[in-house]
């Protein structure tokens, strides 16, 4: 027996299970160096899964590095350069909004963007040295709120094919995605509720994990390994005994310390997915081709 | 006075100028006639040239030269043997930047962001401020194909480099000590050796050489005599043209 | 005004650290929670609120020369915890942009680190090569 799609069943739907009493929307998207080539599932998936509820996530052409981390000091502007250069280019090719999915580009390009915003001085230097008469205002977003806020997770339940009931998953903030909260303003910094709120609509069993918003140890993996070792296995611990199947971040830089710290350290097995390959699963592209590591597709085999 | 005397010998000597140019060549102030390019107001001034000078056509990258103009603050590139000389302008050469090249075997290399890194990883401190585009003397977007290889996008870094002439003014200027030109290098190296179609009609006909199809031909022409090689090549058959 | 509590008593160095970071290092009245939350506490050679204690006394020299600044992360926990908003991290990265100004760091990146760093996700080693190296 063929069960029709939530989306069909209430009426929004087209044949295929699409919601389709949404226009299309176009967002402005920044894809950043890793989505490029190590996190290729982190791209590949959130396409597709935002191509089947209306969103096209248009690429910008010829764009640079965003700068890896702004400066927290008052008079780095060299480092404000990289941020400024990509919200110049989003403005230049119409965008006013532009959309991430990696931690490090959207922590770096919001904080940027909220840095230039109230020092005129910095921007009036780093206009001139651009060759420009002045620097946009493009607001930067996370495709978490663009999920939440221009879609909802009401409408993302509905347009569910597969839910992926019995999934325990944790769901995995690190520290770049809400701090500082001030400037970041995404959700609470302590007690968020945005990536539970995706999790329960695709059906998956959201784990109370007490490390979701403990640091991955990030650029410490380049310097001082034993720092990032330190810090990955608090987080994973805390999944272990939470029972979680998946842990569920939106940062390349976790997604790598959390991997790799299992490989060397002791396997305890627990893979780490993007939530956009959660999210395309979901909504039913095939497993295949949304870059599930070996781990990630055994865990799914075991649990379907 | 020695500057006078010079101007003086030069009046008697030879046949008058014409219109001249007053040039500082690292420092030190000359005339020369308008109208020359760099390289030959330097050696018009009496500088014997061994090291940035080369093809002395744009090609070579070797005579890169820096320059400011009078009452200008910015800083102006070109090749010496292609700028003309300007009234007042300030030059120095920079026939070398310091920038020692990494040892590769190409082919045991993949064609990825990883082997890029793996011999520049400053590549990694690019802050994009272009500055290397805007002193690039053949006008390449230098700073879109760094933003390219931090993709991991080869072919992007192959296009936009491959008029690169390694004259090592990029290198000079950069903040974040980046070796363009021999990352630029690598990449078309590598986008060279694996990712372009191969010619199947050369491996075609290596094989067929492997084989020994040519032994015989290529026996008798070494055993054949001088007359019969002129009557062969007066007798080969010549491709038409178009 | 308490001789103590005086930057001024000390080098422009204290100041500097001040001034880059933007930050009132007095607002601090020592209760720790930064250190609490910090998760790379253990292995640092100053807890978070001692280095602000070495700043608040003019003590910049024992403040430059720890590990502290450098087994930061930056990953904001303290700046969140802080009752009174004092931005740790912030005071941090002025500790460490003052060494690097200086051409003073722990790490240096070459190319013969080139193996392992070309194995590592980019964004890291961007981040790394901004703020623990010059």
């Amino acid at each position: 027996m063929v069960i029709k799609p939530a989306a069909v069943r209430s009426g929004r739907g087209d044949e295929e299970g699409n919601v389709v009493d949404q226009e299309k929307k176009t967002l402005g998207y920044y894809p950043g160096c890793e989505l490029r080539t190590r996190a290729r599932a982190l791209d590949i998936s959130a396409r597709k899964a935002c191509e089947s509820l209306g969103i096209t996530l248009q690429e910008l052409k010829d764009w640079t590095c965003c700068g890896g981390l702004v400066a927290q000091v008052k008079d780095n502007y060299m480092a404000l350069l990289a941020p400024a250069r990509v919200l110049l280019q989003a403005h230049t090719q119409g965008f006013n909004e532009l959309a991430t999915l990696c931690a490090f580009c959207f922590n770096t390009l919001r904080r940027a963007s909220f840095f230039l915003e109230r020092h005129p001085e910095a921007r009036r230097k780093l206009a001139t040295f651009l060759e420009v008469e002045m620097l946009p205002q493009v607001r930067v977003l996370h495709l978490l709120e663009v999920l939440r806020d221009s879609v909802g997770f009401d409408r993302i339940r509905e347009a569910v094919r597969r839910p992926l009931q019995g999934l325990r998953v944790a769901p995995y903030y690190g520290c770049l995605l809400l701090r500082p909260a001030q400037e970041i303003s995404l959700d609470d910094p302590e007690e968020p509720t945005l990536m539970e709120g995706l999790l329960k609509a695709l059906g998956c069993d959201v784990v109370d994990f007490r490390s979701r918003t403990d640091c991955c140890g990030s650029y410490h993996i380049v310097t001082n390994q034993g720092v990032a070792a330190q810090c990955a296995q608090v987080i994973l611990h805390s999944a272990v005994d939470a029972k979680a199947d998946f842990l569920v971040a939106s940062c390349p830089v976790c997604q790598f310390n959390l991997d790799w710290s299992q490989a060397g350290h002791g396997n305890t097995g627990v893979p780490v997915v993007y939530f956009p390959q959660l999210l395309a699963l979901a909504l039913g592209e095939p497993a295949e081709t949304l870059g599930f590591d070996e781990r990630g597709a055994a865990m799914l085999r075991e649990g379907s | 006075m020695f500057q006078e005397e010079k101007i003086t010998a030069s009046k008697e000597a030879h046949a008058p100028l014409g219109e001249t140019a007053r040039i500082y060549i690292m420092g030190k102030s000359h005339d020369v006639p308008q109208g020359l390019t760099i390289l030959k107001a330097m050696e018009y001034a009496g500088y014997r040239l061994v090291r940035g000078v080369g093809c002395r056509g744009g090609f070579c990258g070797a005579c890169a030269t820096v320059y400011r103009k009078a009452g200008d603050f910015r800083l102006y590139v070109g090749l010496a043997c292609q700028t003309g000389i300007e009234d007042g302008m300030y030059l120095a050469q920079i026939p070398f930047y310091p920038a020692p090249k990494p040892i590769y075997d190409i082919q045991r290399l993949s064609p990825d962001v990883g082997a890029l890194l793996r011999f520049f990883p400053e590549i990694v401190r690019c802050l994009q401020c272009n500055t290397c585009t805007k002193v690039c003397p053949q006008g390449l977007e230098v700073m879109n194909y760094i933003a390219a290889a931090q993709q991991g996008d080869l072919k992007r870094v192959a296009e936009l480099s491959f008029d690169c002439i390694s004259c090592g003014l990029c290198v000079s200027r950069c903040p974040a000590e980046i070796t363009h030109y021999h990352m630029g290098l690598l990449a078309r190296r590598l986008f060279g050796a694996h990712m372009t179609p191969k010619a199947t009609h050369l491996q075609k006909r290596l094989a067929e050489i492997e084989k020994g199809q040519f032994e015989e031909e290529l026996e008798a022409l070494c055993r054949a005599d001088r007359q019969a090689l002129e009557r062969l090549y007066a007798q080969r058959v010549i491709e038409p043209e178009g | 005004m308490s001789l103590l509590l005086s930057l001024g008593r000390k080098d422009g160095l204290a100041k500097e650290v001040a001034a880059l970071s933007e930050q009132n290092l007095y607002a601090c009245y020592q209760c720790g929670k930064c250190t609490a939350g910090c998760p790379v506490a253990s292995i640092m050679d100053d807890p978070p609120h001692q280095i602000v204690r070495f700043l608040q006394l003019g003590d910049v020299d024992k403040a430059l020369k720890s590990s502290t600044p450098w087994a930061c992360v930056g990953c904001l926990t303290c700046a969140s915890f802080c009752p009174k908003g004092v931005d740790l991290a912030r005071i941090m990265e002025a500790l460490r942009t003052v060494r690097l100004r200086r051409l003073d760091a722990p790490f240096r990146y070459t190319q013969e680190d080139g193996e392992w760093l070309s194995n590592l996700p980019q964004s890291a080693v961007v981040a790394a090569m901004r703020k623990v190296t010059w």
